[in-house]
């Protein structure tokens, strides 16, 4: 167990190190555009990160995790329409917007379990998307562009695509750091309880639902600051970005990453984009290719890169 | 005569056609270890499911302490002194067994909605949970992963996170089903400590433990009760005798 725990340390380290150091790499080989591709890999990964706290932990299957991105971009883009480009006002507004909307699915879809809490969400998030289609005066179908970036102040201009790396990456680390405390806090001993044997966790005086919907509300707050992000780097939001192929992306990069262990949604993002990167260059349909390779993952690596890597460097330390 | 802890008057609970519990009346004293006993489907599982709360029953009261507690949940009967152990053992496999219990005391020490400080690293949940590892002679697997214990430890360990929130009252649900003989002389003489300091209601189907260890034994058969008594009534009822226990045991 001891070995399980360094071996997660190095791994979240060395992923950590990396990105930290991507952008002055990358100028200094004069591929500048990877600061662009690491930065939306690195907001999805807060996205399936957020995703994996209810998932791993927490046993909820949700099949419309990208409504919230969906919810935090409308928030950045609807302000900055109306001329509001604090970044303060953009992304609290985004948080607690997406919270409150994960309350309201929450409350109803966690009295559900198993493939009917899949649907229900799926269902929601579809709702959500066709309400954002529905939006005219935000450009409906067509999405709505974003003049300027949310504004944090002088000091930290988004339009610079190092800050905004860094922003995204520094928002990456804390999320990760703050979701390690709450899986290891008694809050989240009560969701992985409930994950485990609900049943048991009812006999010794638990009442579960309360802690799966707070915990339902943190991921959706989560994922809400990604879509911010994400309106931010694109400086454009549309309903596609809530589409629920999206949803099962976040979900795929779950799976891919590692289930259960928040380090592991990042490396699952880094995979997946960078393989739909390589593999679109390759071929129109990628995914013919990628498909086989997510059930060879969720066949032969359960728990996914992350245990992948740290098996290997459990043996190669004894 | 003082009120009794537990008492259950008309209790039933049908599936389709079939009356699992049929008219249950009963009453446990503080601290009294009644034993329930009958051949199978005669609804005793039933009826822990019913007292813990996890079956609403189709008629008829639980009280604890005079207090109606029939519509309640179970997790609110934990919060008020009923635990239960499970016939088919039900832990959290891939929590170690300092961490089942530990959750357990974590569950009657307030709410969980603290994010921050890590539980397991915790003294007011590992104190109370290794505590009551070493009572029952697992404190040297405290640290061992719950899936990876032999049985008879898994069955040891259903108890422990039953004893952990304290109750006042606990259902143990065969806890020594399909142990061997070494394991199953431990839950004994483990059982015969824990008499009298909390009230038992205990279902089992070795008749050398039940009458060994119980203050009186309920006879159950297809959903009714057919007598209650002192085990040596029980031992002389005819009734019981055609029904249940078998001439030559007596003899």
């Amino acid at each position: 167990m001891k070995n399980s725990a360094s071996a997660r340390g190095l791994v979240t380290f060395a992923v950590l190190a990396i990105l930290a150091l991507l952008p002055p790499v990358a100028s200094l080989i004069g591929q500048g555009f990877y600061v662009d591709v690491f930065t939306r890999i690195m907001i999805f990964a807060i996205a399936a990160l957020s995703l994996d706290i209810i998932l791993g932990y927490g046993g909820m299957v949700s099949f419309g995790h990208a409504a919230y991105l969906g919810i935090g971009a409308y928030a950045v883009g609807i302000l900055a329409f109306y001329g509001i480009d604090n970044g303060f006002v953009q992304f609290g507004v985004a948080i607690l917007v997406s919270a409150a909307a994960a309350l309201f699915i929450g409350f109803i879809s966690l009295r559900t379990s198993g493939i009917y809490f899949i649907m229900i969400t799926l269902a929601f998030g579809q709702m959500i998307y066709f309400l954002s289609i529905s939006l005219n005066t935000y450009g409906g179908d067509n999405g709505l562009n974003i003049e300027r970036p949310s504004d944090f102040t002088r000091l930290v201009d988004l339009r610079d695509a190092n800050t905004l790396y860094y922003l995204v990456f520094a928002i990456m680390a804390l999320f990760l750091f703050l979701g390690r405390r709450l899986v290891a806090s008694r809050f989240g001993m009560t969701i992985r309880g409930a994950k485990s044997n609900e049943r048991r966790m009812a006999a010794i005086g638990f009442s579960v639902l309360r802690y799966r919907l707070a915990a339902f509300v943190v991921a959706g707050a989560m994922c809400g600051v990604a879509g911010a992000l994400l309106a931010n780097q694109d400086l454009f939001v549309s309903p596609s970005i809530m589409q629920w192929t999206r949803s099962g992306e976040i979900l795929m990069m779950v799976i891919l990453g590692g289930m259960g262990t928040l380090v592991g949604p990042i490396l699952g993002a880094v995979a997946f984009l960078a393989l739909e990167t390589a593999l679109s260059d390759v071929t129109g349909h990628w995914q013919a290719i990628m498909g086989p390779i997510l059930v060879l993952v969720v066949l032969f690596a359960r728990d996914g890169i992350f245990g992948l890597l740290s098996r290997r460097l459990e043996l190669r330390r004894g | 005569m003082a009120e009794p802890l537990l008492s259950v008057a008309g209790l039933c609970k049908h599936f389709g056609g079939i009356m699992a519990t049929d008219d249950i009346s009963l009453t446990i004293a503080d601290g009294e270890l009644h034993a329930i006993i009958g051949p199978n489907g005669a609804g005793k599982t039933t009826l822990v499911a019913q007292l813990m709360g996890e079956l609403r029953p189709d008629c008829g009261s639980i009280r604890l302490d005079g207090k109606d507690v029939t519509a309640l949940p179970p997790y609110r009967r934990s919060l008020r002194g009923i635990a239960r152990s499970f016939q088919i053992t039900s832990v959290f496999p891939e929590f170690t067994a300092c961490d089942n219990v530990a959750l357990a005391v974590q569950a009657h020490s307030g709410g969980s909605f603290r994010f921050w400080r890590a539980a397991r690293a915790d003294p007011a949940l590992r104190e109370p949970a290794r505590a009551v590892l070493d009572e029952i002679g697992l404190g040297h697997r405290a640290d061992v992963p719950a899936a990876v214990l032999a049985h008879g430890e898994q069955r040891l360990l259903e108890i422990a996170i039953a004893l952990a929130s304290r109750p006042r009252l606990l259902l143990l649900d065969e806890p020594m089903a399909g142990m061997g003989i070494d394991d199953a002389a431990r839950m004994m003489s483990f059982l015969a400590r824990l008499k009298g300091k909390i009230a038992l209601l205990l279902i089992e189907h070795d008749m050398d433990a039940v009458f060994a260890l119980a203050d009186r034994v309920t006879v159950m058969l297809y959903g009714s009760i057919i007598a209650t008594g002192t085990p040596a009534q029980i031992r002389a009822n005819a009734e019981v005798r055609k029904a249940y226990l078998g001439e030559d045991e007596l003899a």
